[in-house]
């Protein structure tokens, strides 16, 4: 089937099978590797990228039901000389190990602050939920992403991690008294 | 994923056109359930007719006391509409606790409901809340919409259009989430009507139900309170290795009682 797709602002014209996954045609197709195969199950976010503006999982979606649609992917944000502010935060505060689970997270990341009014850490926890990090433990890929939302922070992540790792103790020590 | 002929209708004539035609066609939505069934091979189609140009199955319209959403209406959406935030918050909160983001951003509440899974989240709010599904060609009664584990009132190429909601007092729904699908293992939506209290039950049974008993209960006194007798009978639910049917008999008590509680607490 033909489908025209416009990614990362260029405009194509392919030719794709209809049981193809969008994020088969990106890779394979269009040589995007930057969107990841994770688990291949809808569970990981790896595969995450915007189509019309919004974070989805292009290893759920077909290739044609795209048709017609805008998809930007993690090339189409920033360049080396110039990443995207999302980008910067993640190199800042240390927000990926491996890596690869990064280009998913930040569009994720990038989809929650732009659509958020304001966000506490819980709030990122939860925006993140669709996306698994194996080395992390979140925490930095938290950091960086409240450092990315910026004036739209209503706490500071670490006071919030401090607060809730005392009172975790406070909690243990009651329970082995 | 086997092969399929993949349509985009542009109105619901055409998609029944379609249907007709076809060995084995289904309808997608959103597709966050049918795609990744297809890539296991639960499913296998021979046509997929997807619904996402069809303008018709789009739109929000409120009646003096009634909410009309359209089938192809995304979670989030539901979400974000300031009205329904002002109007029906219950029906956002709802919507919020489905999934993931990039699965709200695609999952439709047409697609939900037809697919009538017992863990999710919409089927509560059609029981305690919907008046009636309104298909291209009738429009069935929202108690009698879903009949058994992922089966509904739909004939085969019948197209959903809306769900007509019927506006409570005040609302709440509570849910015990599966830590790692964001399912209901067992989720409670509260309703006051003021001359009446529905209460819709999803995840515990083989599909979403009303609790009558429970209704009755707190109908005459709205506090959590008034069901910590009640034992609910764990007969016909279901058992898995999320939960036994005992343990999920459990929660729909526990759930009742914190919609209830939350309802209370809401200015």
């Amino acid at each position: 089937m033909k489908i025209k797709l416009q990614v990362n602002g260029r405009q194509y014209v392919l030719k794709v099978k209809a049981n193809s996954l969008l994020v088969t045609v990106l890779r394979e197709d269009l040589g995007l590797t930057g969107t990841r195969v994770g688990c291949d199950t809808s569970q990981c976010g790896a595969c995450t990228v915007h189509m019309n503006g919004r974070a989805i999982k292009a290893c759920s979606l077909l290739a044609v039901q795209a048709d017609e649609t805008n998809i930007l992917t993690i090339e189409g944000i920033g360049t080396e000389t110039s990443l995207h502010p999302m980008q910067e935060a993640f190199r800042d505060c240390h927000g990926l190990q491996c890596g690869f689970c990064t280009p998913g997270m930040i569009m994720q990341a990038i989809d929650l602050v732009e659509h958020s009014e304001r966000l506490d850490s819980a709030e990122i926890r939860r925006g993140i939920e669709g996306n698994l990090c194996r080395c992390t433990g979140y925490h930095n890929i938290i950091r960086a992403i409240a450092q990315a939302a910026g004036p739209k922070m209503i706490e500071s992540v670490d006071a919030a991690a401090r607060e809730e790792a005392l009172q975790e103790t406070a909690s243990l020590r009651e329970d082995s008294r | 994923m086997y092969s399929f002929e993949f349509h985009r209708p542009k109105n619901i004539k055409a998609a029944l056109r379609l249907f007709r035609k076809a060995d084995d066609p289904i309808y997608v939505g959103g597709g966050m359930t049918l795609i990744p069934s297809m890539k296991q091979r639960l499913a296998a189609p021979t046509d997929l007719i997807d619904l996402s140009a069809v303008g018709e199955l789009r739109g929000v319209a409120w009646g003096e006391k009634t909410l009309t959403l359209g089938a192809m209406n995304r979670h989030n959406e539901v979400v974000e509409d300031a009205q329904i935030q002002d109007r029906l918050p219950v029906l956002g909160e709802l919507a919020a606790s489905i999934g993931d983001n990039q699965v709200r951003n695609r999952g439709t509440l047409g697609g939900a409901i037809a697919n009538a899974d017992p863990a999710g989240d919409y089927p509560a709010a059609v029981v305690a809340l919907g008046t009636r599904v309104i298909t291209h060609q009738r429009s069935i009664a929202a108690s009698e919409f879903f009949l058994d584990l992922f089966e509904t009132a739909l004939t085969p190429g019948e197209v959903i259009k809306a769900v007509e909601f019927a506006i409570p007092e005040r609302a709440s729904y509570a849910k015990f989430r599966h830590p790692a699908s964001g399912y209901a293992v067992v989720g409670a939506l509260v309703a006051d009507y003021g001359d009446e209290v529905r209460v819709g039950i999803t995840g515990a049974g083989p599909c979403a139900f009303r609790a009558k008993y429970i209704e009755q209960l707190l109908s005459q006194q709205l506090e959590p309170s008034a069901i910590e007798a009640v034992t609910v009978p764990d007969a016909g639910f279901i058992s898995d290795i999320h939960a036994s049917a005992a343990y999920r008999a459990h929660l729909v008590k526990i759930m009742v009682q914190r919609a209830v509680s939350r309802l209370l607490e809401a200015p």
